[in-house]
């Protein structure tokens, strides 16, 4: 059954343009959604409406088949880790995990059985007298998800859990998360702004921006056939390459010039006009060559060891990034030829999708000498 | 079956909306009724108020006129205002440059000092009024605008306020302005005040405050209507009316309280952070 | 640089929740050399208070104390040394115990009036509602009037034949009640009064602490399935408890000092039933003559508040619930 999202919209004042408007969706049973966007793009809203800690403005909310809109936060049945944790400071671990039982007047034995065994699922079974300020942030974390286990929803929703975290320990709790997620098969509602979660983490994506949906599908589809350019740019490091492209060519060998410099050979033919060519970093090559050759000019290289990143200015003023892999001496100021290997994904003017190309053998984009 | 809870949900809602609104109005109207009766009052004809009535086809400012013609309300006011205003500046001047030496100098005795000072907070003025009163009739300062803000020029509660916002002024400032070379009064002056601003307005409005309701104190060294601050004159005029002349009593109550009214709703959003800020603190 | 004044309350979300802070001593910059010229700036900076201080804080704090172990004659002027005979003297003496009792009754009254109301006021304020500023704004109204206008305005209500609150008594046919001029009803008419006078202060400490309480402690409630009341007892008076504690102090403080109130509303009577501490200090000294029973009353108010002072600074020591 699981969860509906039919025309949600928030509008905080009539006066205003709604933060989020017309969000459908629907999350199958046992999976993990993630919905993912830029700060501010009404993702925390959203999972504060499913949660009915907020009024949803228009649309649908069903879970299960029950139509939820108005229906308040603990006739939902479900369980919430926020952002900041939301531990109560006078607490013990214990007694925080088990708030939400004795608010509803669970028996006692029971209540005991269940703080048990979620302390015991995350580990924290010889912390449980502790108040939370005596805890390092990983373990409150842990206090956190424990307090959603003891629920025992079938139903969690997370709101950037890991951002308080440091960036191994967000590795390390990504996993346990997924891994309880599956051990106890919930739906779980996942609310981040970081694409490397959405991407490692998630069954399904929903990509949101500028109030609304931009795409949902799974982590893969989104990397491989990003509905428009803003996907393109959210996901994937370092960000894609816009080119700005026009067709050229002719009928029977469309092209697409994408400075005058770059082009890329077309299996069909594109209305004439002006389009946006995305090509990811990895898909661009570059090599040395002579002072008065190439196509471009190295401005900045980072190595990392098994990569390396080059920034080129195109003799047409565009920056791009480059990925080599290993370690590529390339000095500052070097003169390159641009070249590209892999997919490129061409969007129309209103930023969608309309064609992509695979690979070396039928998408080409070369330099032109 | 699924509006159902909908609507009862709704309903539940809105109930509890109108419910929230009837107290609120309820407490509302407990706190300001003494107000609005005062005020009212002030309007009524002394004929009607000696009546008890709180109706009255009269309503004037006659008693306003009387108020300002037959007392010395403003010059209770203004002898108030003098009083306070140094008062404030005096407190904060004296206890800022206290609070610096606690946090920015460093010299013998300096903890045992400030345990002394934060003793001197346990003790309260009221039972210290006995040798105070002789103190101040040996330096010859009774009846006099001095007997009411010399004693009051700074206090332990100040200085311990202040030092807890001198405080949080980060270390680095100090050894930056040292670098600069900077002086300790030009780091007091010029980093140290602008830093602590909001507590230092805090302490203002405190002294303030506190000078302005002064009470006891104002009774036993000031004889004369000309330096009387005004709550002495409110009681003054209190003890002199015969029972039941109201009238004049309540438009120098009005007279009084309007003021301040006025600047407590025009310094509404500054109260709400900044006093909180430094009680709580 | 002003704009990056640091808000204490946002950067120590769990410090802010205690009143003032535990007094430290250890040298905060330890680490400043120790400079010649610090000195003199130290007798420039710390001069002026400690004098001011030394005069009209601890000098007449010792000199209280050393009337109050003799016989005074009739210019305050020490005569025989009597030894602790005043402290005994006035702990046997019925009048003085009843002086004790009635300021206990008062005090009792209106630190736990003030604190029932001022947080009523606190949590009703404390609401998403349209027009709710207004609401706030009136509830800070009392901070505005000081101890004369409260009391003029209290005895025009209490006044027995054109007071509004016998009006409202006589109108569902009751007898009128001799407010100040009944022991009982007089204790009750200073209470309600000093309580109100109180309110507007209380309530912005306590809405201040309830402002501060996370939302998000709330929003987890709420999912967790926890009624309002349940948040309320549970969620909101664990986390503002300090605050509790601390308007708990400094109202028992001022109304163990009240004394405007009195000398306006009831001077002591009826039958010294509002007789309160400061109040007999004042009259024993300034209109009895009796300095050294004064000066005894004194101490041993001092002695009071300085122990409810020190309780304060012992229990935040330790913080109150975490």
């Amino acid at each position: 059954m699981g969860i509906e999202l039919q025309g949600i919209t928030k509008t905080y004042d009539s006066k205003q343009a709604p933060v989020l408007s017309d969000i459908n969706a629907e999350i199958q049973d046992g999976e993990l959604f993630v919905i993912v966007g830029p700060s501010g793009c009404g993702k925390s809203t959203l999972l504060r409406m499913i949660a009915g800690i907020i009024p949803i403005s228009a649309g649908v909310l069903k879970i299960n088949g029950q139509v939820m809109n108005g229906v308040s936060p603990k006739d939902r049945n479900l369980s919430m880790v926020f952002q900041s944790y939301a531990l109560y400071p006078f607490l013990t671990v214990a007694d925080n995990v088990a708030f939400g039982l004795k608010a509803r007047k669970m028996a006692p034995a029971e209540i005991e059985q269940r703080v048990n065994d979620a302390l015991s699922m995350v580990d924290l079974t010889e912390y449980r007298d502790r108040k939370p300020r005596a805890l390092s942030g990983g373990q409150r974390q842990r206090v956190a998800l424990a307090r959603a286990i003891a629920s025992d929803s079938k139903i969690c929703l997370m709101d950037e859990p890991l951002s308080n975290l440091d960036a191994q320990l967000r590795v390390q709790m990504r996993a346990e998360i997924r891994e309880l997620q599956r051990k106890l098969n919930l739906t779980l509602i996942y609310v981040t702004h970081d694409q490397t979660e959405a991407m490692t983490m998630a069954d399904h994506v929903m990509v949101l921006h500028d109030q609304q949906v931009q795409q949902i599908a799974s982590p893969l589809t989104i990397y491989n056939q990003p509905a428009n350019s803003f996907v393109a740019q959210f996901f994937g490091t370092p960000q894609i390459n816009l080119l700005t492209a026009n067709t050229a060519g002719t009928q029977a060998s469309p092209r697409l010039t994408m400075t005058n410099e770059l082009q890329l050979d077309l299996d069909k033919p594109l209305a004439a006009g002006t389009y946006t060519v995305g090509i990811r970093p990895n898909a661009l090559s570059c090599r040395p060559v002579a002072d008065d050759d190439g196509n471009a000019t190295v401005i900045n290289v980072e190595t990392l060891g098994d990569q390396t990143i080059i920034e080129a200015v195109l003799d047409d003023d565009t920056e791009v990034r480059i990925v080599e892999a290993g370690q590529v001496h390339v000095a500052l100021a070097q003169r390159v030829l641009v070249t590209a290997l892999g997919p490129a994904f061409i969007f129309d003017e209103t930023d969608t999708l309309i064609a992509e190309k695979r690979g070396l053998q039928d998408a080409r984009v070369v330099a032109v000498n | 079956m699924e509006n159902a809870t909908m609507n009862r949900a709704m309903f539940k809602r809105r109930l509890g909306k109108t419910a929230k609104y009837t107290m609120l109005l309820i407490l509302a109207l407990i706190i300001i009724f003494p107000f609005v009766l005062g005020l009212w009052t002030s309007f009524l004809p002394s004929m009607d108020i000696a009546k008890g009535a709180l109706w009255s086809s009269h309503l004037s400012l006659n008693n306003y006129v009387a108020a300002f013609t037959q007392t010395k309300i403003l010059q209770y006011l203004l002898n108030s205002l003098i009083i306070s205003t140094l008062v404030m500046f005096a407190h904060v001047f004296f206890c800022s440059l206290g609070a610096y030496a606690f946090v920015f100098l460093k010299f013998k005795y300096r903890d045992q000092l400030f345990y002394a000072v934060l003793a001197t907070m346990m003790l309260p003025f009221e039972a210290e009024v006995i040798p105070n009163f002789v103190t101040v009739k040996c330096l010859g300062l009774l009846n006099h605008y001095s007997v009411m803000v010399i004693p009051f020029l700074t206090s332990a509660f100040g200085i311990f306020m202040l030092r807890q916002a001198f405080l949080q002024i980060p270390r680095d400032l100090k050894e930056a302005a040292d670098v600069d070379g900077l002086n300790h009064w030009q780091f007091y002056w010029r980093v140290t005040l602008p830093y602590a601003k909001i507590s230092l307005f805090t302490l203002a409005a405190y002294s303030f405050l506190g000078s302005w309701n002064q009470y006891l104190w104002p009774m036993l060294t000031t004889f004369s209507d000309h330096l009387r601050p005004v709550q002495d004159g409110l009681r003054q005029l209190q003890s002199e009316e015969t029972f039941n002349d109201w009238d004049m009593i309540q438009a120098s109550a009005a007279i009084v309280v309007i003021p301040t009214l006025i600047v407590l709703f025009i310094g509404q959003h500054y109260f709400k952070s900044g006093l909180n800020e430094g009680a709580v603190k | 640089m002003l704009e990056s004044l640091p808000s204490t309350k946002k950067t120590q979300p769990t410090s802010s929740h205690e009143p003032q802070a535990q007094p430290q001593v250890k040298s905060p910059v330890a680490s400043f050399e120790l400079r010649k010229n610090d000195k003199y700036y130290a007798w420039l900076f710390l001069g002026p208070s400690l004098l001011l201080l030394s005069i009209f804080v601890f000098y007449p704090m010792l000199r209280t104390l050393y009337l109050s172990l003799f016989l005074t004659d009739n210019f305050g002027e020490p005569t025989v040394f009597v030894g602790l005979q005043n402290y005994l003297h006035l702990l046997k003496s019925a009048p003085y115990l009843a002086s004790l009792k009635a300021t206990t009754t008062y005090v009792v009254g209106v630190a736990s009036l003030t604190i029932v109301f001022g947080l009523l006021l606190a949590a009703m304020a404390n609401q998403k509602l349209r027009g709710i500023e207004f609401f706030r704004t009136i509830f800070t109204a009392t901070m505005g009037v000081s101890v004369s206008v409260s009391a003029i305005f209290w005895l025009f209500m209490f006044n027995p034949t054109i007071g509004v609150l016998n009006q409202v008594i006589m109108f569902f046919g009751h007898q009128p009640i001799a407010w100040l001029t009944t022991p009982g009803w007089a204790m009750v008419a200073v209470i309600v009064t000093s309580v109100w006078m109180h309110l507007g202060f209380t309530f912005l400490l306590f809405f201040g602490a309830l402002q501060s309480v996370p939302k998000s402690l709330y929003d987890a409630a709420d999912v967790a399935g926890a009624s309002s009341r349940y948040q309320f007892w549970h969620i909101t008076l664990p986390m503002i408890s300090p605050t509790m504690f601390f308007v708990a102090v400094i109202t028992l403080i001022s109304a163990f000092k009240s004394f405007g109130l009195i000398d306006l509303m009831t001077a002591g009577g009826p039958t010294n039933a509002t007789n309160l501490l400061v109040y007999r200090i004042y009259k024993d000294a300034f209109m009895n003559g009796n300095y050294a029973q004064a000066s005894t009353e004194s101490i041993i108010l001092a002695i009071i508040i300085a122990l409810i002072t020190l309780i304060q600074f012992k229990l935040l020591a330790k913080r109150v619930n975490y």
